[in-house]
């Protein structure tokens, strides 16, 4: 109903030329045409704030606020809840949401951390004058050092990822996302020299050619996986939960299976594709054990294999179990991780931010002297460059990033991917949308995105003194907090500011 | 204020060495003339000297020194001593008392060897069961702090002055194949002796001069194998970075220094293939021991010495040759000090190591 809409569109009538482009470009119904009054007619109800419209609109005339209504303030009781209240009186149902928590009273513990600079006792390094190393590598390394019979060192490293900048793209399925968002990611890394994940949703054919780029996904549904899939890639990914959703499976309506995502699913068309909450043959540490040696198997050891996890309370302990299961990178994905479709109340309410998590994960394996056997990818709300060379110095050996990268190609956060209606036409399967995003264009958008990140992290690193990415790494005395509790700090393994 | 350990000191300094290939004796006051040129690089906070091949007639027994800020400690940590190893002598280190050298800590000498039923128990070789002892000292025993423990060398150091610190300690009474100096400036007061350099665990005795950005990084990495770094110095970690590095993982001092000076990724790809493999399997296999910022650092070990930058040579380092004698130093004119007329003098470029040995066939 219009009068309870979140958002309102509005018209400044003096600039708008009648182009109705904003009709066109509005996939949610929100803005249409009278033929009869020759004007535009707002569904206010529909509009998601996706800044479609705004962006097309050839004279400035659009523009969206909330809904000046207000509901009786009270702080209990908040406009929030009460919506919530009424929708599930209305339907029944479960809440759904897209993307990222955005739960205000969880900390963004990056935004306390500041970094440190050089003066005087040792000297910043310029980056446009001196080489600035950001070459990452993710992979176990062996116990010790061998020679040969010759004395020579034998190259005893086992196979590993090998990237220019330590930033990876997210897990994003064909089916969650188009196909063209997964070439727009698989050639960008390619460009970038990292690596895109196809997600849960099998591997289009297309996009086999990018294989020295790619990580491929094992979830539980085990949707398009089969040889030639596991041996399409660099690395391979053992999915077990997700930082939007722990401990909750996904489901692809039949809807979006259709053509190629259904083959490419091997899930048949119109048929809804369930991800169940566990994998049916892992319920305890020991079978992972087994899945990751099945398919290290199936692929020769010539690759990698990858275990991603939410980040919840003991992940500690589950990070050790995974480093001794005989993977070789552990993916962690924070409490802020996106998603195409998760129920509203786990998003907001289960898990561990990334910065804590990656933090106890490092120091544990340490304490177990494992932290060499295995690296460490933190995902789940990594917004820009700092936040980036935070999540190194706290430990992790690499960041991915799902959000931002979807900004680069025309995301505005409206949070209504689990619609299938992504104006942007980003999380949608219809073929008209689809046709808004071009793949090279996108690609050129995250090249520049990571590009320019890359650049500030060489900045922030020369200040620092630093000049290659390893010396980064667990570098917690680069870190100093404000604004924190003792324990968080502990936790953190941080000084304060000033100390 | 604050102990050194309790918080992170950074200083600048000035290094030095001489190196007698030919295993001849040099006296201690040698060292000490050439680094006192260096007054100005030094703050009086922190001087120090390591000599090699100083204590024949006890060479085959562990030379431990130990600093006790009380007699108490000095009991404890004896009757740890006793019951750990043989202790075929020992002795108060005859010091000179001199003004500006104050506060002096009980300085105590040890000769020891370990208890042989001790070792099997413990499963480890002769020098691990040794560091894991003196290691455990300076972490569990209060007031007692273990500053050198290799065979036939010893490590002498004090806040004060280099200059000061070799009066101090008598260096004139001792002469050794290999000495390095070192004169701390730290940007802070520390006031504790342990804090001086050079630092040592068994034979492997570092002196620095630099501030490394990679600093924790690779503590924390070198904590992993069971070192405690107590004193948070950058000499500290960089010691138990070469420890762990050739006692453990059996690597040449020049594979270390490809280790903690690496060559950039864009060098290695210049290299034939051999060598490209073998550097980038170093960088790679020890990613966490990089050490970047500025350094130049002497390292001392039975029968040898390594002298290493940083890889963007962010510290000065000379080297002169003269017969048989290597020099090293923060500055050719301490050289030119101890010895004016050099065969050759040269300035290594960074990560680039220079190490020099003992001539075939030299017994020390």
């Amino acid at each position: 109903m219009n009068n309870f809409s979140r958002f309102r569109i509005n018209l400044r009538k003096e600039d708008c030329i009648s182009c109705r482009s904003c009709v066109k470009q509005c996939s949610f119904n929100a803005i249409s045409w009278n033929e009869e009054t020759k004007s535009l007619v707002f569904n206010h109800a529909g509009c998601t704030d996706c800044q479609r419209c705004v962006s097309f609109c050839p004279r400035g005339a659009l523009f969206i606020t909330r809904n000046e209504n207000t509901f009786a303030p009270h702080s209990l009781y908040t406009e929030k809840v009460l919506r919530e209240l009424f929708i599930q009186s209305e339907t029944g149902g479960v809440l759904l949401s897209s993307m990222g928590s955005p739960a205000e009273k969880v900390p963004v513990y990056f935004d306390h951390l500041l970094l440190n600079a050089s003066q005087v006792t040792n000297p910043s390094i310029d980056p446009l004058r001196e080489p600035m190393e950001t070459r990452t590598f993710l992979g176990r390394r062996p116990a010790h050092a061998q020679r040969g019979t010759d004395g020579k060192l034998v190259n005893n490293l086992l196979p590993h990822l090998d990237l220019q900048t330590p930033i990876l793209f997210s897990a994003m399925s064909y089916g969650a996302v188009s196909l063209n968002v997964q070439k727009a990611l698989a050639r960008a890394a390619e460009k970038l020299g990292t690596y895109f994940n196809c997600g849960e949703g099998g591997l289009h054919e297309s996009l086999y050619r990018y294989s020295a780029n790619t990580i491929v996904q094992v979830a539980s549904g085990r949707f398009g996986v089969h040889e030639t899939y596991l041996n399409s890639a660099s690395a391979i990914e053992i999915k077990i939960g997700q930082g939007a959703k722990p401990g909750i499976g996904g489901h692809l309506t039949g809807a979006k299976i259709i053509g190629d995502v259904s083959a490419t699913r091997m899930v048949p068309e119109g048929v809804d594709a369930i991800s169940p909450a566990p994998h049916h043959d892992i319920y305890s540490i020991e079978d992972l054990r087994q899945l990751v040696s099945s398919l290290k198997e199936a692929t020769g050891y010539r690759k990698p294999v990858i275990v991603k996890v939410a980040a919840v309370h003991n992940i500690a302990p589950i990070a050790s179990g995974i480093a001794r299961s005989g993977a070789d990178i552990i993916a962690i994905d924070g409490f802020r991780g996106g998603t195409g479709a998760a129920p509203m109340r786990i998003r907001d309410n289960v898990g561990l931010p990334i910065e804590l998590a990656v933090a106890v994960v490092d120091q544990r394996l340490r304490d177990e002297r494992i932290r060499n056997q295995v690296s460490i990818i933190a995902s789940g709300g990594i917004r820009c460059s700092t936040d980036v060379v935070k999540a190194l110095a706290l430990g992790a050996d690499a960041v991915s990033i799902g959000t931002a990268a979807l900004c680069a190609l025309g995301c505005h956060l409206c949070a209504s991917c689990s619609s299938g209606k992504c104006a942007w036409g980003l999380a949608t399967q219809n073929p008209e949308l689809v046709k808004r995003l071009d793949p090279d264009q996108g690609a050129d958008n995250l090249v520049r995105l990571v590009s320019a990140w890359t650049r500030e992290i060489k900045e922030i690193m020369g200040g620092m003194g630093i000049n290659s990415i390893e010396a980064l790494k667990g570098n917690r005395l680069a870190l100093r907090a404000v604004g924190l509790n003792e324990k968080e700090l502990e936790i953190l393994g941080v000084r304060y500011g000033g100390e | 204020m604050k102990k050194e350990g309790e918080v992170r000191i950074p200083s600048g300094c000035a290094v030095c060495g001489i190196f007698a290939r030919d295993g001849r004796s040099i006296n201690g006051e040698v060292i000490a003339r050439s680094i006192a040129l260096m007054r100005n690089r030094s703050n009086g906070l922190g001087g120090g000297f390591a000599g090699y091949g100083i204590y024949p007639q006890y060479k085959d027994y562990y030379a431990v020194h130990i600093f006790y800020d009380s007699l108490k400690s000095r009991e404890e940590c004896e009757r740890f001593l006793d019951s750990h190893f043989d202790i075929i002598n020992l002795s108060k280190i005859p010091v000179r008392q001199i003004e500006s050298i104050t506060d002096a800590p009980l300085i105590w000498r040890y000769f020891v060897s370990p208890l042989v039923h001790k070792i099997q128990d413990s499963q480890l070789d002769e020098n691990e069961y040794t560091a894991r002892c003196m290691i455990r000292i300076n972490n569990q025993i209060d007031g007692a702090y273990v500053f050198s423990c290799g065979k036939n060398m010893g490590v002498f150091k004090a806040v004060g002055y280099p200059e000061d610190v070799a009066r101090f300690y008598r260096l004139e009474d001792y002469s050794g194949y290999a000495w390095t100096a070192h004169g701390r400036y730290p940007t802070n007061t520390p006031g504790w002796w342990g804090g001086a350099h050079p630092f040592a665990l068994l034979d492997l005795s570092v002196v620095h001069n630099g501030e490394i950005s990679s600093y924790d990084a690779n503590r924390r990495a070198v904590e992993m194998y069971g070192y405690s770094c107590n004193l948070l110095t950058d000499t500290e970690v960089i010691t138990y970075i070469l420890d762990y590095l050739t006692r453990k993982e059996g690597l040449t001092l020049e594979e270390c220094a490809n280790v903690i000076a690496a060559p950039f990724w864009s060098t290695i790809a210049l290299k034939d293939r051999d060598e490209a493999d073998r550097l980038s399997y170093l960088r790679k296999m020890y990613s966490s021991f990089l050490i970047t910022g500025p350094f130049s650092i002497l390292v001392g070990f039975t029968g040898g010495m390594m002298a290493l930058n940083d890889r963007l040579k962010l510290r000065s380092l000379v080297v002169g040759e003269k017969g048989s004698t290597t020099y090293f130093s923060s500055e050719e004119a301490a050289i030119r000090a101890v010895e004016p007329e050099l065969d050759r003098v040269w300035a290594p470029a960074g990560g680039q190591p220079v190490i020099v040995t003992l001539d075939e066939g030299v017994c020390v």
